[in-house]
């Protein structure tokens, strides 16, 4: 990969970071045993498919969340490429969430409408918005003090992360996974062998 | 020929290693090539080249396993789930951090070919004089018409594509047709031209990939996976270009699994006769002879091999009379630029993906331009649409939030720049005889660090990036300096230099070392200054000229 995207990869930011690919450091704390088989069940993954579903739904222009299987795409990240730490966020998470939609809607998310999902949804990532704003003061302030310690000499300083809420979590996961599935890259007119470069396409 | 005996010993498989067993091999030599790693073979060894993005089961993330056993690449954007097989094992190869130092290594045949950046550019007599004229360091022992019918030569063979732009500090070359610039970026290109008065410019990346098919390798196909290893060999790699062609001449032996552990010295003839390896699956030791041999282990490496041969005669090893072996190490320092965004080009959208963007060669101290510093800086980027990963204000939820995430987003434009680094005598590397790696063998540590000239260089470079946004009518310009430990910008260079005197310098103006002429180093090693332009060219270039010595030396008798 060259630099130029090297720096879009960079760029790679959806309200945060990816969870997962900014935690390098992090990750080597801890140990990583939650048993891989058993992490996300089929129901939690159908369960999963059905909130993705409500952040990316089918439209007529292409298929939504849950044609893309992105409970099953969550299943690999959480179990792979989360740390214990991360890992122990989403499976609480998924309770509390199951939990708030209870005590909001009087019942599971399952069987709220999708007007009642979305909306559901919609608080979570307001909520998240809301808590973003502190958690970015503080991550200013520790990229700031990486920056100190390698310049004095230490190439490996720990940067304390604030926790990642859960939705965010469960909202990054849906949008990486569709968008790159099969379905998703369709969706963004991909041509796998383009052959070619044009700098300048002009709609018709 | 007697067993475990050849002509010439190449060692190591990379850029300037598959150079030069082409060109041994191309010249009749029976030739060893030597790859401490794997076997890594063209196209049915690409993992992932010929899958699609889709069936990655990580979509290219790397897994907490691999973010705990390769610390070291995930330092930056060098992790990927397509690429993590092709990184050196960081628990068997160990190294020693006596200040930070990025160390990206690939230990398998090709090397770091298949997954270099590509960029390719020459050097100029700025460059090549520039020691001599400031008194800093040594003079390079070659100048520009030296090395020019090599650059002729390396690039009509790899393929490397640009414009003419008839800059006397980039000089042009013999190239395949320009990977084109966007319409934003043309735009930009002029603005910069007129405000600058023709002393700025941003020109066509060049680009070791081919825009017109040569003999054996298929054109790029502009799908922008080239490290992944590409299917249609459409950019330069060991494997899709110098390899075959020293394959199809029958006079190569390849190697793999070999670590050589020292060069034999023959003190009384003053030559080497062999290397001795460390077959790294089996632990057995072997030894083979040749009247040459190729140092290309890259730079550190190469190093390495050199301190750990004839340490009965020179305590630091061959090449270590003048004092400077392991000295002298240098890189680019880089991760830093600016950034903004685009109005006005909301029609226009792109096709393809480039394995390239723009280069804006270096315009300090040039030409009247004085700086508070001296050498200079270049800066890659590139101008695109936002993709689906942006954010969309108010809009995080539902079938409208999908929907518009499918189409591009709005044009942005980023560069991040590439300084000189000087020469410094006490940036050096040094064998750490305390920590041993896999194979019981002694590893390298690093002591090196920017210094004054190179700190101020990144003022001026994030400014200066800024200002020509700004000027070129870019929003929201954002500049950003990550610091730079050293060799993170994978131009490691130095360690062997070349030189006039074997008092101050391990290489002569024929890449031979001066204690045995029969050892040529023609990696990254050699490099008597860094410049700031990408160097893997300058190597291919080197390799070429040093064969082509070496071969008329043998045929003279003189080796």
């Amino acid at each position: 990969m060259d630099r130029r995207t090297a720096i879009s990869r960079v760029a790679f930011i959806l309200g945060g970071t990816i969870i997962g690919a900014d935690l390098f450091i992090s990750g080597c704390t801890g140990d990583h045993t939650i048993d891989a088989q058993n992490i996300l069940t089929d129901a939690q993954i159908s369960y999963l498919n059905e909130v993705g579903e409500t952040i990316l739904p089918k439209t007529a222009a292409s298929e939504g969340a849950k044609a893309a299987n992105v409970g099953q795409f969550m299943k690999t990240m959480v179990r792979d490429c989360y740390t214990t730490e991360n890992q122990h966020i989403f499976f609480t998470g998924l309770t509390d969430f199951e939990g708030l939609c209870k005590k909001t809607y009087g019942k599971g998310f399952l069987n709220c409408s999708p007007i009642e999902k979305k909306e559901f949804l919609i608080t979570l990532d307001a909520k998240v918005k809301e808590d973003k704003k502190r958690d970015d003061l503080l991550q200013q302030t520790e990229a700031e003090k990486e920056k100190t310690s390698q310049a004095s000499g230490k190439p490996n300083y720990i940067k304390k992360t604030p926790p990642v809420p859960y939705f965010t979590m469960i909202r990054q996961l849906t949008l990486l996974g569709y968008f790159t599935s099969e379905i998703g890259y369709k969706s963004i007119g991909y041509v796998p062998v383009p052959g070619r470069y044009d700098g300048d396409v002009t709609k018709i | 020929m007697a067993e475990n005996t050849y002509d010439a010993i190449v060692i190591g498989s990379g850029i300037s290693g598959g150079w030069a067993a082409k060109e041994l091999t191309g010249k009749g030599l029976k030739t060893l090539m030597l790859e401490r790693g794997r076997n890594y073979e063209h196209i049915k060894d690409y993992k992932y080249g010929t899958k699609q993005p889709w069936e990655f089961e990580h979509r290219g993330s790397t897994t907490i396993e691999q973010q705990q056993k390769y610390p070291v690449i995930h330092r930056g954007w060098a992790a990927n789930e397509a690429v993590m097989d092709c990184w050196t094992n960081e628990q068997d190869s160990p190294y020693t951090e006596i200040k930070p130092f990025t160390w990206w290594r690939s230990y398998q045949l090709g090397g770091r070919s298949t997954l270099w950046g590509r960029q390719s550019y020459r050097w100029s007599d700025f460059d090549f004089e520039a020691n001599a004229k400031e008194g800093w360091a040594i003079d390079w022992p070659i100048r520009y018409k030296d090395i020019s019918p090599w650059y002729d030569y390396v690039e009509k063979f790899a393929g490397i594509s640009g414009a003419k732009d008839g800059l006397p500090h980039l000089p042009d070359g013999q190239f395949l047709p320009p990977v084109s610039l966007n319409i934003v970026e043309k735009d930009i290109a002029e603005r910069l031209k007129k405000h600058y008065k023709n002393q700025r410019h941003l020109i066509n990346g060049r680009v070791a990939n081919l825009t017109a098919a040569i003999p054996g390798r298929t054109k790029c196909q502009f799908r922008d996976r080239c490290w992944e290893g590409c299917p249609f060999g459409g950019y330069f790699s060991t494997q899709s270009s110098t390899l075959p062609a020293a394959v199809a001449t029958g006079n190569l032996t390849v190697r793999p699994w070999s670590i050589v552990t020292r060069i034999i010295y023959d003190k009384d003839k003053k030559r080497a006769t062999g290397v001795e390896i460390l077959d790294a699956q089996t632990n057995q030791t072997y030894t083979y002879h040749a009247k040459i041999i190729f140092v290309n282990a890259s730079s550190l490496n190469s190093a390495w091999v050199l301190m750990n041969s004839a340490t009965d005669i020179w305590e630091g090893g061959l090449g270590s009379s003048s004092g400077e072996l392991g000295h002298n190490i240098m890189d680019h320092h880089y991760n830093l630029g600016a950034s903004g965004s685009i109005e006005g080009f909301d029609d226009h959208f792109i096709y393809g993906r480039r394995p390239t963007g723009f280069y804006i060669p270096r315009f300090s101290n040039l030409y009247g331009d004085k700086r508070e510093f001296t050498r200079g800086f270049g800066y890659q980027g590139g101008a695109s649409r936002d993709s689906w990963s942006r954010e969309i204000a108010e809009l995080n939820i539902g079938g409208d939030f999908k929907d518009a995430l499918t189409n591009p987003g709005s044009w942005n434009i980023g560069m991040t720049g590439f300084g000189e680094i000087l020469p410094y005598h006490e940036n050096k590397i040094t064998l750490d005889l305390q920590k041993k790696d896999k194979w019981g063998l002694p590893v390298l540590a690093m002591d090196a660090e920017l210094k004054d000239n190179e700190k101020k260089m990144r003022i001026a470079i994030t400014m200066e990036a800024a200002n020509m946004l700004d000027v070129a009518g870019v929003k929201n310009v954002n500049t950003w300096d990550s610091g730079h430990a050293m060799g993170h910008g994978i131009h490691e260079m130095g360690t062997a230099r070349m030189g006039l005197d074997p008092k101050t310098s391990v290489l002569n103006q024929h890449n031979q070392v001066w204690d045995a002429l029969n050892v040529f180093v023609t990696d990254g090693a050699c490099m008597t200054s860094s410049a700031c332009v990408n160097p893997s060219l300058t190597y291919m270039a080197l390799t070429a000229r040093a064969c082509d010595f070496a071969y008329n030396e043998l045929k003279k008798g003189n080796l």
